[in-house]
């Protein structure tokens, strides 16, 4: 199976990418990961324990078609929502851990992707363990209306219990961070980092496009960009996402 | 110059005779008083007809109606010696938000809120009540202000939503909002939030987290636009309708939901046909809902609020129905 960087054009093998934790080998270009990669690049081998793995939502309002979405999603993927949470250690210490997965439903915030990461920021609270989320998400979901928005609040207001009670939350931004999930849990880390490349902001490209009318300079709403207007603490090739993860854990840890 | 909606053409109309034939009587010295109760009558009657069974769609439109009352005329209305400040103290004076101390009902509280303009205008200067980063910035200092000197905090949510262009983004737009959203989560302060408009998105929410989410009558609260959301699902921005209707976004929908805690009635005809009526209904659900939260302790009143909050969006595990209590 043969793959073609979005970035540089290059055709790649799939096992070489693989071996390469899914990064473009001519250009550095970083491919979305799942969920699953995700945990097995980053944690421990055999150390993840999951947390609600089966907690889903209903469909609050009623919304058209939102069901047929959902099992669609839920075919491709193999998970229930759009984040997966639980905790695992990282060069032996101990986390609590979310990651979202941009194939499902753009890793959008609907009632269980909140609920499960209040209670990894509870379960990490309990614990004392520091907290890790893995962002990839195109913000609140549509089809549960108010009841999506209000998870923006929900999570906020569990990290923010978190961080009252001085126990570390690290938010990994990765390509792409927008909307609701950016403008809740994504930009409320102790310390902010994010993969090379990844699209971060409030609105989408497109959207501002539209609105404003010109296009937008090179580089807009990336995370070198972010990093130079003061908005993340660095911007961390994913060779080196242990390894810095590792540093922070050990200076963090309560 | 007034605005009318399609739906209050009729009204409007029968209004304009009923003045007209008023002062043609004044003028002929003629007794048409019979004929005008009877219009008058037959004016209260479509009114209600009109505004008892709006569609949401309608009331989308009514909630962004150009002559409804904004934040300022709602802080003039309910306050004593309103006296506004500016600035983040980090950028600049964002007049897409106002705020400031005041009085109400002989307490002294802080006030603030998204400002519309009232004119193309000043619609211009207020950026159309859509904030950059500076003006949640400077909501968040006066509400830290108020939790400070131990004062309520009463917000009026009005605004299509955060501003989206080069500058908002580059100053850290979702930073603004997050950090709003965290830090009144846990204010030491009862925070009464009034939804007087229209409620967009995330740039409504950065000033809509309380102990208490009243809504006014014909107001709208809502995740996305309704024709933003049209686009996105049905690529068809005219669809804006069937969006309206299926997001869920009046206040009748959101109390039955139990997304908001309260829904203020307005006066026959709207808040814009009679915006002190308007303001007196939402001077006594204030005032209640303040007395209310008034002896709680601090802590027990973060504890109260992060419970709420908590509770939203009824999750289970697949296979048992029932719902997992947070
Ligand atoms: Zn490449």
């Amino acid at each position: 199976m043969w793959v073609k960087c979005p970035q540089c054009g290059e055709i790649l093998y799939h096992k070489d990418i693989a071996k390469n934790l899914k990064v473009c080998q001519k250009c550095n270009y970083h491919f979305r990961l799942t969920a699953q990669e995700r945990l097995q690049f980053t944690l421990d081998e055999g150390s993840f324990k999951e947390f609600d793995r089966d907690l889903v939502a209903n469909n609050p309002l009623a919304f058209p078609g939102y069901e047929e979405k959902l099992a669609a999603a839920r075919e491709a993927t193999g998970l229930m929502e759009a984040i997966v949470t639980g905790e695992g250690t990282i060069g032996g210490y101990p986390v609590v851990i979310g990651v979202l997965d941009s194939r499902f439903i753009m890793g959008s915030m609907g009632a269980a992707v909140g609920e499960k990461l209040a209670r990894a920021a509870e379960a990490a609270l309990a614990q004392r363990l520091p907290l890790l989320v893995f962002v990839a998400s195109g913000g609140a979901r549509m089809q549960e209306g108010v009841v999506s928005l209000m998870q923006m609040a929900k999570t906020a207001a569990a990290l923010e219990a978190l961080s009252q009670a001085r126990v570390p939350y690290i938010s990994v931004l990765t390509d792409p961070t927008t909307g609701g999930v950016a403008a809740s849990f994504g930009m409320l880390g102790d310390v902010i980092l994010a993969e090379p490349g990844a699209l971060i902001g409030f609105t989408g490209p497109r959207v501002i496009e539209q609105t404003i009318r010109q296009k937008l300079p090179e580089g807009f709403q990336r995370a070198e960009f972010l990093l130079e207007r003061g908005m993340l603490d660095m911007v961390v090739h994913r060779k080196q996402m242990r390894s810095v993860l590792v540093r922070l854990l050990r200076w963090y840890k309560s | 110059m007034p605005t009318y909606l399609d739906f209050e053409r009729p009204l409007v109309e029968l209004e304009e005779k009923i003045a007209e034939l008023t002062s043609f009587s004044q003028e002929k010295g003629l007794d048409l008083s019979e004929e005008i109760a009877k219009l008058r009558q037959r004016a209260e009657e479509l009114k209600r007809e009109i505004f008892t069974h709006l569609t949401p769609w309608q009331k989308v439109q009514l909630a962004r109606h150009p002559d409804r009352p904004t934040t300022l005329d709602y802080i003039r209305l309910l306050c004593e010696e309103f006296t506004e400040l500016h600035g983040d103290r980090l950028y600049g004076d964002d007049p897409a938000v106002v705020g400031g101390i005041a009085w109400f009902a002989g307490r002294p509280v802080m006030v603030l809120g998204h400002q519309k303009g009232k004119d193309t205008r000043e619609n211009m200067r207020r950026n159309f009540g859509m904030p950059h980063p500076e003006g949640f910035r400077k909501a968040l200092r006066l509400m830290l202000q108020a939790e400070k000197f131990g004062r309520p905090v009463i917000t009026f949510i009005d605004t299509p939503g955060a501003y989206c262009g080069i500058g908002a983004e580059e100053r850290g737009q979702s930073v603004a909002i997050a950090q709003n959203l965290a830090r009144m989560s846990f204010l030491r302060v009862p925070i009464i939030v009034v939804v007087i408009g229209e409620g967009g998105s995330g740039g409504a929410l950065a000033l809509a987290v309380g102990d208490r989410i009243l809504m006014q009558e014909h107001a709208i609260f809502s995740v996305i636009s309704p024709e933003g959301c049209a686009s996105i699902l049905w690529k068809d921005a005219s669809r804006a309708k069937e969006a309206a209707e299926a997001l869920k976004l009046t206040a009748q929908d959101l109390l039955a939901l139990g997304l908001i805690d309260e829904v203020v009635p307005e006066p026959l005809g709207g808040a814009h046909r009679n915006r002190e009526g308007a303001a007196e209904y939402l001077r006594g659900a204030i005032l209640r809902h303040l007395e209310e939260l008034e002896g709680i302790p601090p802590d027990e009143l973060c504890r109260q609020r992060y419970a709420k909050y908590r509770r939203v969006g009824p999750t289970f595990y697949r296979g048992e129905r029932e719902e997992c209590d947070a």
